[in-house]
């Protein structure tokens, strides 16, 4: 495998900088044509997300989730495959979640009924995971295309199982859990009444952490990465191209899974139709900024938390799906940029012998 | 029974725009991700060139511009920035969708619907003649390809992007020209949409671009199978319009239909031989 010359940290943060710049021109003109100051807005953006408790909750709340299913992306396109099904991963752990809470008896203990919750979010995750990397691995079916038409599949079916079977009357929602639920950071700090924010961003921290060791530190992290540079070299050198791939599919899965067990085990308790909000999607993005670094990805996770909650929080001056626009805006200059970057830095630094 | 008929035609038709999109631009080595948004960039314009205008042709003009501008994005940053092309069309739809609402915020002051357009009023059987537009789309496409010096050029770029390279064809310029023909087609669809429907409403095309992005693949890449494609994933969706209420099977059952029988196909030999060699490849 070769890297190509030059310093590692200008292609890593280059490009991700030129779309923030670009974004931040395209978001003043957006402004503009609804006669607003930028300054204003840009204003009114960061007070109500860093600003004060409850926005920093709101942040962290929807940074969880998205670190959730940006690793997910991460590891699969780490392995040379794009997972586009953790929208519905998402939604599965959701479900997974939900029902192992829905199974306990009332009064479980905490120690024992979290991590069978967890475990069941990331089962589900794992299997939808596996049917992408099943298919690719036995038949060579394409996964691009697999886990599009896989979010309908297991979105429809979710649907259908909550609409006919297990909803509260009256709602698209599943009953209460009797156990596995997480504290609300409010719980911990009154500051914070009112925003989703809980326990499960340590959850999250924990993923980045065990995602860079399995990347980084492992022999079949080593495996997966060696198949994403180069499958021919990689099939060369030993390694199994199907059965990494399966792996690094269903690894995918489980971490997007796991994403699910915000929203139902730590804000709202149950699941409910349509929780993602296209975090899932977003993924793709939260991957592609955090160049597929796990602390990359939390960081990225950040930002595009602060962007979709800011969007909530100017709503009165333009609209929200600006912030749309933004995200699109700066997944398009990422992604147009790093092969740019990447070859300038080439050019910039001149070859060693 | 002839309602029958035009009610199928009339769900067909955004499909059979869009998959015929979607086949020129995958033939050309283009990952058709974006069919989705082109379709709502194009029901987006045509409602608000129909509005603007009074004429619900310049409508339908302007709802090829907007999508074929669209997919003019997508050529520069996957052919002139060799951006991923996956990527590129996520970002798009995602461009398209929040753009829309934020355009029909600014101009109409709603972030759900446009006012009413009167289109071409009743418009006949196929809700206008777009309808009919709409069945030529993909017989015309497959005379294209099969038939015309530019169609051998597509197949070319698509199949052997080098081969084409030393025989004198420009990769870059042909795989140009098919992104901005695959706008400009499903951008028809989108109009169609919009018109018969008589209003933009934001998020109305709902997965329709990826229903015809399933017909491509189950129709094997081929332009008259993939109309068949688009034909039987539109009855399937009449018969449970006229099923319903009759609770014979759930609506989330026959909605997998499409996806369904596409992972199938994938997973059969068939499905892979048949697709572009060069699909998704333009960036190496």
């Amino acid at each position: 495998m070769s890297r190509p010359p030059g310093p590692r940290w200008a292609e890593a943060l280059l490009p991700p900088l030129v779309a923030l710049a670009i974004a931040l021109v395209v978001g003043d003109l957006l402004i503009l044509t609804f006669g607003q100051s930028p300054r204003i807005v840009w204003g009114v953006l960061l007070e109500g997300t860093w600003g004060n408790a409850y926005g920093m909750g709101q942040v962290l709340y929807k940074a969880t989730t998205l670190t959730c299913t940006g690793l997910a992306v991460a590891v699969a396109l780490r392995a040379g495959l794009f997972n586009i099904a953790a929208e519905s991963q998402l939604a599965a752990g959701g479900f997974g979640a939900a029902m192992a809470g829905l199974a306990l008896p009332a009064g479980a203990p905490a120690i024992l009924a979290v991590p069978f919750c967890l475990g069941a979010a990331m089962t589900a995750g794992a299997i939808v995971g596996a049917v992408p990397g099943g298919l690719k691995a036995k038949a060579g079916a394409n996964e691009v295309i697999v886990t599009i038409c896989l979010n309908f599949l297991v979105l429809a079916l979710l649907n259908w199982a909550v609409a006919e079977h297990l909803h509260v009357p009256d709602s698209l929602h599943t009953a209460t859990i009797r156990a596995g639920g997480l504290p609300r950071l409010a719980d911990v700090h009154a500051a914070f009444r009112g925003s989703a924010a809980n326990a499960t961003v340590l959850v999250a921290v924990a993923a980045i952490v065990a995602t860079w060791w399995g990347l980084f530190r492992t022999p079949g992290g080593y495996a997966l990465r060696a198949v994403g540079l180069s499958p021919a070299a990689a099939e060369y050198g030993g390694v199994s191209l199907g059965r990494t791939w399966f792996r690094a599919l269903v690894w995918s899965g489980a971490l997007a899974g796991l994403g699910g067990v915000n929203y139902v085990l730590g804000y709202k308790r149950y699941y409910e139709e349509g929780f993602g909000f296209g975090a899932g999607f977003l993924g793709i993005a939260v991957a592609l900024v955090g160049r597929n670094h796990p602390v990359g990805v939390g960081i990225a996770a950040l930002l595009f938390a602060t962007l979709s909650q800011g969007g909530l929080a100017v709503n009165a001056l333009v609209p929200k799906q600006m912030m749309d626009v933004l995200q699109a805006v700066v997944i398009l200059a990422v992604v147009a940029s790093v092969p740019e970057v990447r070859r300038l830095v080439a050019q910039a630094v001149p070859r060693r012998p | 029974m002839s309602d029958l008929l035009f009610q199928w035609l009339r769900i067909a038709a955004p499909y059979l725009c869009a998959a015929a999109g979607g086949v020129l631009s995958e033939r050309a080595g283009i990952i058709a991700l974006t069919l989705e948004g082109y379709l709502l960039a194009g029901a987006f314009g045509a409602a608000l060139g129909a509005l603007a205008t009074d004429g619900p042709w310049l409508g339908v003009a302007a709802g090829i511009g907007a999508a074929t501008a669209v997919a003019a994005l997508h050529a520069a940053a996957t052919l002139r920035f060799r951006a991923d092309q996956v990527v590129t069309g996520v970002a798009l739809n995602l461009l398209v969708d929040g753009a829309t609402t934020f355009v029909l915020r600014r101009v109409y002051d709603s972030s759900a619907n446009s006012p009413r357009v009167e289109g071409f009023g009743s418009g006949g059987d196929l809700g206008s003649p777009v309808g009919w537009l709409a069945l030529l789309a993909l017989p015309a496409l497959w005379w294209l390809l099969a038939r015309t010096r530019f169609g051998l050029r597509v197949r070319a770029v698509g199949e052997a992007p080098e081969a084409a390279t030393t025989a004198g064809i420009s990769v870059a310029r042909v795989r140009w020209l098919a992104v901005l023909g695959s706008g400009a087609l499903a951008g028809l669809g989108g109009a169609f949409l919009a018109l018969d429907q008589h209003k933009f409403s934001t998020g109305m095309t709902a997965g329709r671009g990826f229903i015809a992005l399933a017909a491509v693949i189950f129709g094997r890449w081929d332009p008259l199978r993939t109309a068949g494609a688009c034909l039987l994933f539109a009855a399937a969706e009449t018969l449970q319009i006229r099923l319903q209420g009759t609770a014979a099977i759930p609506s989330q059952f026959t909605e997998m239909i499409p996806y369904a029988l596409t992972i199938v196909a994938l997973a059969t030999l068939a499905g892979r031989a048949a697709a572009p060699a060069a699909l998704g490849k333009a960036e190496s």
